[in-house]
């Protein structure tokens, strides 16, 4: 048996990714952000009904109890705590896992580059993505659209006042070969056009667009509040490059029972669909609860962006060893 | 399988946000009706597989209805149809051996080697010390099949011919 132990990367990638890596801390050192390390083990995990955690069980020496842990999926849980003491802006560098997802643009085990800034607004934190991305990555400046611009634009949807019923219809007719007994709730309809017709079309474009005013029930762990037009929108954008799901920020929820209410619903969602329930982290909530200042955070896949820099196509040719070689 | 005829998958990409639902957007072709399609699936769901292989078969004759093929080492015998054998039927030559796609056992799609040889069936007279091969002119080869080809060749000749692109390559050494 030949054994392919080689890195996926070439070199050249390699050594481009150290030099990445060097720019972004200095990137972040310059505006005296903090950079932090935080478990990758957790007792808790997120209960995001779409997200699969790793688990592992630790073993004490010498005892026969075992206690379930869980690689994290991003370090958010962990960097708000730190938030709640007033540590002011931080950032972390942190590999991730996440079961189950592999592709092109996926890998099980991933590189975030994930940070807070309490001073900032989250419109200022897009201007901060922007010259990180520009300053570090050297890729174009980014445009800003809200989602409802979006939707309106390439579907002809209003997604914030029309119905569920409407939006299936929608995605029904843009979208060819599709099962035609597939049931999803109205954000899966949503995401099923933003991923078939919006990122394509992005794509095709070539653009940098950062995606705000989420619907309402997309919110995740970011703050809702009202848009221009009175309508309960999520404060949260996502930045997609050349159609590609680069970054995820939002205006911070600080509302420990609002996401006490959020986790419970997420595992009400995943009892419906047959899935494990995941423990709750008690310890976000108690600093929440403690109190987290005002804050700007977000989540930036590091491979991907890497990826857009020099081109490549598949995620495998910016790691070192893929997952499938590991 | 897909709607019941068996396909080829060509991509698979997988399409997932970051916290939403997973699919997988698949690209294949109908081996039937050689079109590319596109589908999109949940991530948990699953095709039944096809039970289709690919054998190397000698073609044997046809009885207007059905093209007969053999496998040479077993002798067993495999009937294709007119829809099986539309994309070689000008390439179809007793005792050549063509790719075969057996679907559940019958013969799906019957594909020609690169290269074969055939003899010239009709050509106009060819022009006696013309070896340039420059111009060119139509001939009939004994399987029906036309090519074109340079202006010394004669009926009764054997050609080589190139079943991708349909033109002619040599005279092919007897």
């Amino acid at each position: 048996m030949a054994y392919n132990w080689q890195p996926t990367a070439d070199i050249a990638t390699i050594k481009r990714r150290a030099q990445y890596l060097a720019d972004v801390r200095r990137f972040f050192a310059e505006r005296d952000v903090l950079e932090v390390e935080t478990p990758i083990l957790s007792l808790a995990a997120p209960t995001a009904p779409y997200m699969d955690s790793f688990t592992t069980d630790f073993m004490p020496l010498g005892s026969s109890s075992k206690q379930a842990y869980y690689l994290q999926t991003s370090p958010e849980f962990a960097m708000k705590r730190l938030l709640a003491v007033n540590l002011g802006s931080i950032y972390q560098i942190a590999h991730v896992f996440r079961n189950g997802e592999q592709g092109r643009l996926h890998s099980p085990e991933f590189t975030m580059l994930e940070w807070y800034r309490p001073e900032l607004s989250l419109i200022q934190l897009m201007d901060e993505v922007n010259a990180l991305v520009q300053q570090v990555f050297h890729l174009n400046s980014i445009l800003r659209l809200s989602y409802r611009g979006v939707f309106e634009f390439y579907a002809k949807l209003n997604v914030l006042t029309c119905s569920d019923q409407q939006i299936e219809q929608c995605a029904l007719a843009l979208i060819t070969g599709l099962p035609i007994d597939l049931k999803l709730d109205r954000d899966g309809w949503l995401e099923l056009l933003l991923s078939h017709i919006i990122e394509p079309r992005l794509a095709a474009m070539n653009l940098a667009v950062f995606i705000y005013d989420f619907p309402a029930s997309q919110a995740q762990l970011a703050k809702i509040k009202k848009d221009d037009a009175g309508n309960d929108v999520a404060d949260r954008f996502e930045l997609y490059i050349k159609g590609v799901e680069i970054a995820n920020g939002y205006n911070e929820l600080l509302d420990a029972d609002e996401l006490q209410r959020r986790f419970t619903e997420d595992n009400k969602r995943r009892q419906d669909q047959a899935m494990v329930e995941m423990p709750i982290d008690n310890n976000l909530l108690a600093a929440m609860k403690s109190g987290m200042p005002e804050c700007s955070g977000v989540a930036l896949g590091f491979d991907r962006i890497i990826m857009l820099a020099l081109n490549k196509q598949d995620i495998q040719a910016v790691q070192s060893f893929t997952f499938s070689h590991s | 399988m897909l709607d019941g005829d068996p396909c080829n998958i060509l991509e698979n990409e997988f399409v997932k946000p970051g916290k939403g639902q997973a699919f997988s957007r698949v690209k294949f072709r109908n081996l039937k009706t050689g079109r590319v399609n596109e589908r999109t699936f949940k991530s948990n769901e699953s095709a039944e597989g096809a039970d289709v292989i690919e054998m190397e078969l000698e073609y044997s004759y046809t009885d207007g209805e059905f093209w007969h093929f053999m496998d040479p080492t077993t002798f067993e015998q495999y009937a294709a149809d007119a829809n099986a054998i539309a994309e070689c039927k000008n390439w179809l030559k007793e005792q050549y051996v063509y790719t075969v796609t057996l679907w559940d056992g019958s013969p799906l799609v019957v594909a020609a080697p690169n290269f074969v040889n055939l003899i010239v069936a009709e050509t106009d007279p060819g022009l006696k010390g013309d070896t340039s091969g420059g111009g060119g002119k139509p001939a009939t080869l004994e399987t029906g099949a036309v090519v074109r080809v340079p202006l010394f060749i004669e009926i009764g000749e054997l050609l080589r011919v190139d079943t991708r692109s349909g033109e002619y390559v040599e005279r092919a050494k007897v």
